[in-house]
């Protein structure tokens, strides 16, 4: 719980991880992929703030009290996501798993919700594995990344009948939350990789799944917002805007918050705070008090309003998440498109 | 090594400079050279041209980085007294596929073997289109700011727009497409078909140029971000 100005917030971190991608843990062969990867991810690290930069030794593995601490007793952290990252092709024990990160859960009960993950590529085999560890962990949503390699291949999409089998499969156990993370690579891999009308078409395809997409689509907010504002079951997870723009550009970021109010709406973005890329401490308490800015280059955004803030930090997801909200901390009109104000309609202006 | 042959080599050498600031990262639509991407460059007096590039992660697309090498390498061969040119991809998870394919003046295909189904005039045309959109919007958002209503927008072509660069930039692209890019067509033109907007249909094209150039603008100061981090040195770091 976060307080400022006699406002409370609720915080969902609807994106984190305990990963490890230590040398000790680089599958032999593949090291270069997993130092770039983790490399990769140091980077974004330094959009942050200078005082929350970690040494690459510390981001490549970091322990569970260091991270218990930065998430909820400086961060203001109610209840996190595990967003599970597997990448067995590169690190021997997965990057972040549902197992390291369920056994992380355990020990805190009631701090974590535990997502697990699939790969339309596993074929039978991985649906035994997804309805194994949904019936383990309770999971009730997983992340899916578009871009991971398997053997030859380098990635898939959800167009793909094999995917279809497997979201019939989280529609039929109950995991109606799929949040979807796109990177550079895909099959045939002349095509966009980071184009999202995959998303647009499983989730009219099942329209009683909930589609998060996470990084707001980035690179294509464009194609994501022209797509979510058709599309009544797709969210936008906000990692890597609040991260990777409010602090090192706010003026791209305040545009992209204007055009993600504008197409999509107060209940329909998720804040993450992509940990331990970035410390969530800093996202909420800035994200609280960020104002659009009023020059004439903004006068088409209005004002997010603390109402707004409150449902983007924790209270769509916990919607979303069936996550118990204490009473003080709720919305006197419980969030919702039920109670909320009409989106703007652009197709109509 | 006389003076006479090195003043050839550094001329030589501006003019692969000159030619490279036309290359563009295709995504990103702006000059290889204003974002940082070209590492090295260097022409030696018998001719030979050698550019060093380099992205902003190591993961960053193969796809586009391909089409940036293949323009750099066009690019840089087609520069009067290059007699051979060799453009690499450093620190890039695909620098050997990409590096051998052009190399090898192999197509995208031949270069990711199994990979790829097909070459990337597609995936460039997709990319010209959001420039065309994102280009709509730095030439029509002064038009407005200055009191221009959008039925007057409408009824404008290109030409009726005062000359600036963006206007230029964004007549380039169109072209570059096959769309309609004299001072007679419309200023406001489809991006896929290259109709002119009427304007009831314009207010929602305006936002969705905006709206695009918000994303390209957005995913560039990300790039630039994580450039100046990859290739800060590492007493920069301070470690």
């Amino acid at each position: 719980m976060y307080e400022k100005d006699g406002e409370k917030y609720f915080v969902v971190d609807g994106h984190t991880h305990f990963w490890d991608a230590s040398p000790e843990n680089w599958v032999p062969g593949q090291e270069q992929y997993a130092k770039g990867w983790i490399e990769c991810f140091h980077a974004y690290q330094s959009l942050g703030p200078p005082e929350t930069h970690w040494s690459i030794e510390q981001f490549q593995k970091y322990p569970e009290d260091m991270m218990m601490r930065h998430l909820f007793e400086e961060g203001h952290v109610d209840v996190a996501i595990f967003q599970p990252t597997y990448l067995k092709q590169w690190y021997r024990n997965g990057f972040n798993t549902t197992e390291v990160n369920a056994a992380l859960a355990e020990r805190h009960p009631g701090k974590f919700v535990v997502n697990t993950r699939w790969d339309p590529r596993a074929g039978d085999e991985g649906l035994k594995e997804l309805a194994d560890n949904v019936a383990r962990w309770g999971c009730k949503g997983v992340k899916l990344y578009t871009a991971e390699w398997r053997g030859d291949s380098r990635g898939w999409s959800l167009k793909s009948p094999e995917a279809a089998r497997y979201l019939e499969k989280c529609q039929e156990l109950g995991v109606k939350n799929i949040h979807v993370h796109k990177g550079p690579t895909i099959w045939p891999l002349d095509k966009d990789a980071f184009d999202v009308a995959d998303v647009d078409f499983a989730a009219t395809n099942f329209p009683e799944l909930n589609f998060i997409v996470e990084h707001v689509g980035l690179p294509r907010i464009e194609d994501f917002c022209f797509m979510a504002t058709q599309e009544p079951n797709v969210y936008a997870g906000l990692a890597v805007v609040v991260g990777g723009l409010m602090h090192s550009r706010p003026r791209f970021f305040a545009k992209v918050m204007g055009e993600l109010m504008f197409w999509l709406g107060e209940d329909k973005l998720l804040f993450g705070a992509d940990y331990a890329i970035w410390e969530p401490r800093w996202q909420v308490e800035g994200f609280v008090d960020w104002n659009m800015p009023t020059d004439a280059e903004f006068a088409d955004y209005g004002q997010l309003s603390t109402q707004a803030k409150k449902k983007i930090l924790g209270l769509n997801a916990a919607r979303l998440y069936d996550i118990k909200v204490p009473a003080e901390l709720d919305l006197p009109v419980p969030a919702g498109p039920e109670g909320a104000e009409p989106l703007a309609a652009p197709a109509s202006i | 090594m006389t003076g006479v042959a090195t003043d050839q080599a550094a001329a030589l050498t501006a003019a692969v400079w000159s030619a490279l600031h036309q290359v563009r990262d295709p995504e990103l639509d702006e000059a290889v050279t204003d974002l940082g991407f070209v590492a090295g460059c260097q022409v030696s007096d018998s001719g030979k041209a050698v550019v060093r590039l380099r992205l902003p992660t190591y993961f960053c697309a193969p796809n586009f980085a391909f089409l940036m090498v293949a323009d750099a390498f066009d690019a840089v061969a087609a520069v009067p007294g290059v007699r051979r040119a060799e453009v690499v991809l450093e620190d890039h998870f695909a620098s050997n596929e990409i590096n051998g394919g052009i190399a090898a003046r192999a197509g995208f295909v031949q270069s990711f073997d199994g990979q790829a189904v097909a070459e990337l005039h597609e995936l460039r045309a997709d990319f010209l289109r959001k420039a065309v959109m994102a280009g709509t919007d730095r030439v029509c958002r002064p038009l407005l700011s200055a009191g221009a209503t959008v039925e007057e927008l409408a009824g404008l072509t290109l030409g009726e727009v005062p000359p600036s660069a963006d206007r230029e930039r964004l007549r380039s692209r169109r072209a570059e497409l096959g769309l309609p890019a004299s001072d007679d067509d419309p200023l406001l033109v489809d991006a896929a078909t290259g109709a002119a907007i009427g304007a009831h249909a314009l207010p929602l094209h305006l936002r969705r140029a905006q709206t695009t150039r918000v994303s390209v603008d957005a995913n560039a100061g990300v790039c630039r971000g994580l450039l100046q981090e990859r290739y800060r040195t590492t007493e920069e770091k301070g470690q």
